[in-house]
């Protein structure tokens, strides 16, 4: 009875959450969705958009698939299949594990000193390495103590005598790591990343730090490389910053914007799911 | 295929190839009879995991195209030394092996030794079926594929899946899962599997504990066919099945040590199979095959 309680009282809140967001924000994505979804963020709420807090949001998403998820696995991969168990190897694993434990606001530190300080001059020097450069990275180093967890332990999921069979007939141990222990573990290592993901795309603590703005963005909603080392907003800050705003129409473009980023996270979770279900089954 | 064509490396692959190729002159081979031929020798063989001695002094001889088979009872150190041979153990990071292991005169253990290589030339079957969760052709293809074999994949897959007596059940779902066969079937797979990189050696771990009775007359009537090409060396639980394949019979037991608490398995007699069975010189053997002791 306890633990239904638990659970219902945790459903509960969730319930309550999503519902006052909905109705707080259906004026907004009943009458206007189009124009918020493209529009761009402006004083009055009426014409308030949120092209550019998606843009870099999706720009986040693609630097941390692009570099927390290839540096994860095979971080992930070299622990499992290739380290020694020594002492050196289960300290590295513990100190990853609290890694993934760190505030994200230290992880946002961390990202100014280095992204936006010490490597402007790559990551944006127009706009003083506040750029979303910086903040993909920032989160793609936040997420990946997650991933290589995640990733790790997929893979220490796999049997050992699948491992020996593919041994037992002469193949290398890359080639049994990639021909055997990675397709088994790839349904567990893709649950793991895309969870991670969605934490990035949630984050709005280091965004802060890295200089996410949403004073005077005029650009911003162009998906150019160049654009790239540009002043950038996402999601979660938009979201914070309207949050703030006095305007009683705000609210509603707050719950708005906040539908639409549990959308996107969703729809990541979603993918996830349905490919997970999809190699599971070839198993 | 010609059993003398095993003997060869298989040069077709890019794996830095060390001194396995072995040098049996032609001399060796023609008039001798083939129980003759050593293929494996195994030197005062220990093997310790840690400070932990599994088996100690090892000292045997494994002879071409014959079974041989390792009896006795749990915990004696059988499928240590069988991993031995083909440097399974390696696998286990606090394996270590003292003493020698020698296929056709060349040390095993040598630094310039690829283990790679050893386990394409001396395959292994294991306790438990383990076919890949693939299908039953990529299953067979796997082998010879990151061996370098070149030639007809489906030709290549045809002839091991025949020789392992699996053709006919399987020949109209090649692309199935491997994971929807019986186990008995599976563990025919993996006989198949061990056999399409042409090894020399085949080394079967308990091969059919995990099998009934049928399947498993099934698997011993294919070791009595194969081995006219193959060297087998099987580990097995079950004396009768000991007493019913295999060539020469080797049996293993366990020393309590004092000091530990620990076991480590020793050699206790090897010899032909029908001595072993009807007339052993050891004591212990007799207890043990006659099952007094267990």
């Amino acid at each position: 009875m306890l633990l239904l309680g638990a659970l219902s009282i945790t459903l509960l809140l969730l319930v309550t959450l999503l519902y006052s967001v909905l109705t707080e924000g259906w004026g907004i994505l009943s009458t206007r969705l189009g124009d918020f979804l493209t529009g761009r963020l402006a004083i009055s709420p009426a014409r308030a958009g949120i092209s550019q807090g998606l843009r870099g949001t999706f720009f986040i998403g693609v630097f941390v698939v692009l570099i927390a998820f290839p540096l994860g696995i095979g971080a992930a991969i070299y622990l499992e299949e290739y380290a020694p168990r020594s002492r050196f190897t289960r300290l590295i694993d513990v100190n990853i594990r609290n890694l993934a434990g760190v505030p994200s606001v230290v992880y946002g530190l961390l990202g100014f000193a280095i992204f936006v300080r010490a490597l402007r001059s790559i990551t944006g020097p127009e706009a003083n390495g506040a750029t979303v450069i910086s903040a993909g990275l920032t989160l793609a180093i936040l997420v990946l103590p997650i991933v290589i967890i995640t990733s790790a332990e997929a893979i220490r999921a796999v049997p050992d005598n699948l491992r020996e069979a593919g041994f037992g007939v002469g193949a290398t141990r890359w080639e049994v790591v990639r021909s055997h222990v990675l397709p088994y573990a790839g349904p567990g290592i893709l649950t793991g990343t895309v969870l991670s993901l969605a934490r990035a795309l949630g984050e709005a603590a280091p965004l802060i730090l890295v200089g996410a703005t949403t004073g005077f963005l005029t650009e911003g909603d162009r998906y150019t490389l160049a654009s790239l080392q540009e002043r950038f907003t996402a999601m979660p800050i938009v979201i914070y910053t309207w949050a703030g705003r006095p305007q009683p129409g705000f609210r509603s473009a707050t719950a708005a914007a906040i539908v639409v980023l549990l959308v996107v996270v969703l729809l990541a979770n979603t993918v996830a799911i349905l490919l997970r279900n999809k190699y599971e089954k070839r198993r | 295929m010609a059993p003398e064509t095993n003997l060869q490396p298989v040069s077709t692959s890019s794996a830095p190839r060390t001194r396995l190729d072995i040098k049996r002159s032609e001399s060796d081979v023609p008039l001798t009879p083939p129980q003759d031929v050593e293929v494996f020798e195994a030197n005062d063989l220990s093997v310790y995991y840690g400070a932990f001695r599994a088996v100690r002094n090892v000292n045997m001889t494994v002879c071409e195209r014959q079974i041989t088979a390792f009896i006795g009872p749990s915990g004696c150190g059988k499928t240590t030394l069988l991993r031995c041979f083909n440097r399974m153990n390696d696998l286990v990071e606090t394996a270590r092996v003292e003493g020698k292991v020698l296929y056709h005169g060349v040390d095993l253990y040598h630094p310039d030794v690829n283990p790679v290589e050893v386990r394409r030339r001396i395959g292994m079957v294991f306790q438990k079926p383990n076919p890949f969760p693939k299908s039953i052709y990529d299953n067979i293809a796997f082998g010879p594929k990151v061996a370098g074999i070149k030639g007809d994949m489906d030709e290549i897959v045809e002839r091991s899946l025949r020789r392992a007596a699996l053709w006919d059940e399987v020949k109209d779902r090649l692309k199935t899962s491997a994971m929807g066969l019986s186990g008995g079937q599976q563990q025919r797979l993996c006989i198949a599997r061990a056999l399409a990189v042409d090894p020399e050696v085949i080394l079967m771990d308990e091969p059919c504990s995990a099998l009934d009775p049928i399947a498993t007359g099934r698997i011993e009537d294919l070791m009595e066919e194969i081995k006219s090409e193959y060297t087998i060396i099987i580990v097995t639980h079950n004396m009768q099945q000991a007493a019913r394949v295999s060539d020469m019979c080797a049996f293993f037991t366990a020393e309590v040590n004092e000091t530990s608490d620990t076991r480590t398995g020793v050699l206790v007699e090897y010899d032909r199979t029908e001595k072993m069975f009807s007339n052993p010189s050891d004591e212990r053997t007799e207890n043990y095959v006659t099952g007094r002791f267990g």
